[in-house]
């Protein structure tokens, strides 16, 4: 039942929510059996990746089927416009969690092992003396070095504050109705995400392969690769997100007074941009 | 769906679909509401059952019905069945019921995400109890799921921790559907200082959820990666702290706490004015107080943790922080007395449940003050005092909150009226045998009695059998509640549009039941 203009908008019933429950359970089932190490695992994973992507063409199609058709007014506009809000706030909070272990780690566990306040160090870990950055007094991993902050992390904090510009000149295209202009700012934000995403992979071999520094090198490698991994996904999804965005400005689905998802994008845009500030002041140059 | 015509799409008011794909596809946030609250039914006998294992085996020291192992996790399961499978989508089914007849909404604001975050709950604790099933057994390591111990669970391991996520992400997206509803679809009017209690709370609730549940997923993804991918965060061989786990989980945990309460103090401050027939005492002072309990949730969390080896000043901290909780605490409380005071008070059902969670919540608040006391805590931690605490704020007040909501509500929903009598007789019944069954506990623990163990010293044994029999009365007598519910929904005396005499708000405006969709034309709030 659809209700515009001064009426309420309920949207009707949808079999999408079901297949993503589905979707969901398939996947975690998959990557659950992969990680206790059946064979079966990744196929299961695949096949539920697959189901949530196929899963996500429908639902977001649907709904921005329904948008084309003018079912949506303003009320639902801004129940879009804050939900992405909240959303991002979730998001944040998630990256607050790997954060806090950074800096619990930094500030008080590692200074402990190392015998401040606490008699850990005399009693269990004497001889442990290398403060951060460290694998532990086991050693975990064996020795490994770091990457510095002024290489390829600099430039990637150059090429993400670009793309927060890039978007920014495309919205203003988009608000002064220019498309082709509104479309070259975006493919432009895709690039930079693009050559973001392939620094970042390259850093991960040369650490993997050159540095002996992975996943197991204690709470150095534990911290940097789970914040900078769970950020890189976070890039990844923004870009698949632009991507979608440029096609249907190319389509002419935004006009310059509704464009949801353009600006919802774009805030997440941001929203990794700044995560990413974040990681580049602690992780790489403190 | 995008191959809809348009003839349906302007199809205006239809009904529920036929059949059982409508509960499958649903947006109606009453039909959603509905399949929170059985499926919180369902668990809570999941839950209880699991509850009986634990009090039969405790009924005589020495090892009896189980082994064990299995024994842990069913304090572990009964604890994460009930707190996320229970309390969580009890205090959800009431939101989307509500909200939406509270604030003159015809609706949840994202009425499909609404429709996703309760599917996934199904899907998510089948998961979870699947992990019975395979090697190594359900989880043991308690709810906290404290490492290095947790890392020692077999094959289900991934399951349970998957399990956690999905409902976390039903958790954060019914949440973000709240916010939303309240925020943007109140009727013209409908001011926020206006909005009934249980509207408020719910909006602070969520707050709380949106900000927490990611900070947990963070957290296990962490077990997750620490078990099978080789990171060191909670092992000190690797420059990790365990202790680091535990900070992390209840800088979640504790708001979480709040999450179980805040809309119980909804209900309640909805329920004392309807039958004390006077308006709420100092409404704007609840919303106050309930702001401050839920910022100050925020820097306590280390309050569960004092005898684990932390600095003075943090144990000083967070030892006072905790017992500022109790200044907006009483601040409810003493407004919910204030509001009966010189009231013309009738007993109906809801109002005995109301009165029942003002009286023990504040058992459970007290003994929590004794427990905030650092130096007293290092004598109670980790014993059946601190079970008999949060047994006293969790059942006989969030349950009892929820109870009390479904007697008050049911005639609303359905167009019945419960059976009185089997109602307070379920209330007397279970509030007799609910005191029989954790006040002992209180005994045990200051006498030295470990919590999370299957076997115990004779000592012990007087007080573990009178509690085991209450925990007997109380389970089967939860099954009156039941029977109760489904007799209300087949039948029973038509309840008027207002149902209770003193009740008011717009949901008292509507007929009993109300329509399947209500307020598509907003309502004028004066």
């Amino acid at each position: 039942m659809a209700h515009t203009g001064d009426h309420y908008y309920v949207p009707h019933g949808s079999h999408w929510p079901i297949v993503a429950c589905v979707a969901l359970t398939v996947g975690v089932v998959g990557a659950a059996n992969w990680f206790n190490g059946n064979v079966s695992g990744q196929m299961i994973l695949l096949v539920g990746l697959a189901m949530i992507a196929f899963m996500m063409f429908g639902w977001f199609g649907a709904v921005i089927n329904e948008s084309l058709k003018g079912l949506y007014n303003e009320q639902v506009d801004r129940s879009f416009r804050q939900g992405m809000m909240w959303f991002i706030f979730s998001e944040v909070m998630f990256f607050a969690a790997f954060f806090g272990a950074l800096f619990y780690a930094r500030i008080l566990s590692v200074p402990w092992l190392l015998g401040a306040d606490f008699s850990t160090h005399e009693y269990l870990w004497q001889g442990f003396g290398e403060s951060w950055p460290t694998n532990g007094p086991g050693d975990v991993g064996g020795a490994f070095s770091t990457i510095g902050a002024w290489g390829i992390p600099a430039i990637n904090t150059l090429l993400l504050l670009t793309s927060g510009v890039t978007i920014t000149l495309s919205h203003w295209a988009l608000k002064a109705n220019d498309q082709s202009k509104t479309v070259l700012w975006l493919i432009a934000t895709v690039v930079l995400g693009s050559v973001f995403l392939g620094f970042q992979a390259y850093e991960y071999v040369h650490a993997y392969r050159d540095l002996n520094l992975t996943l197991g090198s204690g709470i150095y490698g534990s911290t940097f690769f789970m914040l900078t991994g769970f950020h890189g996904l976070h890039v990844t999804l923004g870009t698949i997100m632009l991507i979608v965005i440029t096609i249907r400005a190319a389509k002419g689905h935004f006009s310059p007074e509704k464009h949801f998802a353009f600006e919802g994008v774009a805030w997440y845009w941001h929203f990794v941009d700044v995560v990413w500030l974040g990681l580049f002041i602690f992780v790489y140059v403190l | 769906m995008s191959t809809a015509t348009a003839t349906h799409d302007d199809h205006h008011d239809h009904g529920p679909a036929k059949g059982l794909m409508r509960w499958v596809t649903t947006t109606n946030h009453k039909d959603i509401g509905t399949l929170y609250l059985l499926f919180a039914l369902v668990m809570f006998f999941v839950g209880g059952a699991m509850a009986m294992v634990i009090r039969a085996e405790l009924f005589q020291p020495g090892m009896q019905v189980v082994d064990p192992q299995f024994f842990n996790s069913m304090t572990t399961v009964h604890a994460l069945v009930m707190i996320f499978g229970a309390v969580m989508p009890a205090f959800t089914g009431l939101a989307n019921w509500l909200i939406p007849m509270m604030i003159g909404a015809p609706d949840m604001a994202l009425p499909r995400m609404n429709n996703f975050s309760f599917w996934i709950l199904p899907f998510a604790f089948t998961l979870l109890l699947s992990t019975f099933f395979m090697a190594g057994g359900g989880p043991a390591a308690g709810w906290t799921l404290y490492p290095p111990l947790s890392l020692q669970m077999g094959d289900g391991f991934p399951f349970m921790i998957f399990a956690l996520h999905l409902a976390g992400i039903s958790s954060i997206m019914g949440s973000i559907n709240i916010v939303v509803t309240i925020l943007n679809m109140r009727a013209p009017g409908m001011t926020l200082m206006k909005m009934p209690l249980f509207v408020w709370t719910w909006l602070i609730t969520a707050y709380l959820l949106i900000a927490t549940m990611p900070v947990l997923a963070g957290a296990i993804t962490m077990l997750l990666t620490d078990k099978f991918a080789g990171t060191s965060f909670f092992s000190a061989a690797g420059g990790g702290d365990p202790v680091m786990y535990q900070h992390i989980f209840w800088f979640f945990g504790h708001p979480e706490v709040y999450i179980l309460i805040l809309p119980a103090f909804g209900i309640i401050s909805a329920i004392v004015p309807t039958f004390a027939r006077k308006p709420l005492f100092g409404y704007s002072s609840m919303v106050y107080a309930t702001a401050s309990i839920a910022f100050l949730s925020f820097i306590v969390w280390a309050h569960h943790m004092f005898t684990v080896g932390m600095p003075v000043v943090a144990e000083l901290f967070f030892m006072y922080a905790t017992m500022m909780i109790a200044v907006p605490t009483g601040v409810k409380v003493f407004n919910w007395v204030s509001t009966m005071w010189k009231g013309a008070m009738t007993f109906e059902t809801p109002m005995l449940f109301a009165i029942g969670f003002i009286i023990m919540f504040t058992i459970g608040g007290f003994s929590g003050l004794m427990l905030a006391i650092a130096p007293a805590d290092f004598q109670y931690h980790d014993t059946y005092f601190v079970v008999a605490h949060f047994h006293y704020v969790l059942v006989t007040g969030a349950v009892y909150s929820i109870m009390a909501a479904a007697y008050y509500w049911l005639p609303k929903w359905t167009g019945n009226m419960y059976d009185e009598k089997l109602g307070k007789m379920h209330f007397w019944i279970s509030t007799i045998s609910v005191n029989v069954l954790f006040f002992p506990q209180h005994f045990l623990g200051l006498a030295g009695m470990p919590r999370r163990i299957p076997d115990y010293a004779v000592q012990f044994t007087d007080w573990n059998v009178i509690s085991s029999v209450g925990g007997f009365v109380f389970g089967v007598s939860q099954l009156m509640f039941a029977y109760i519910v489904f007799k209300c929904i087949r039948g029973g005396d038509k309840a008027t549009d207002q149902v209770w005499e003193g009740a008011k708000g717009l949901e008292w405006t509507l007929p009993s039941p109300p329509p399947y969709h209500t307020f598509t034309e907003a309502p004028q709030v004066k």
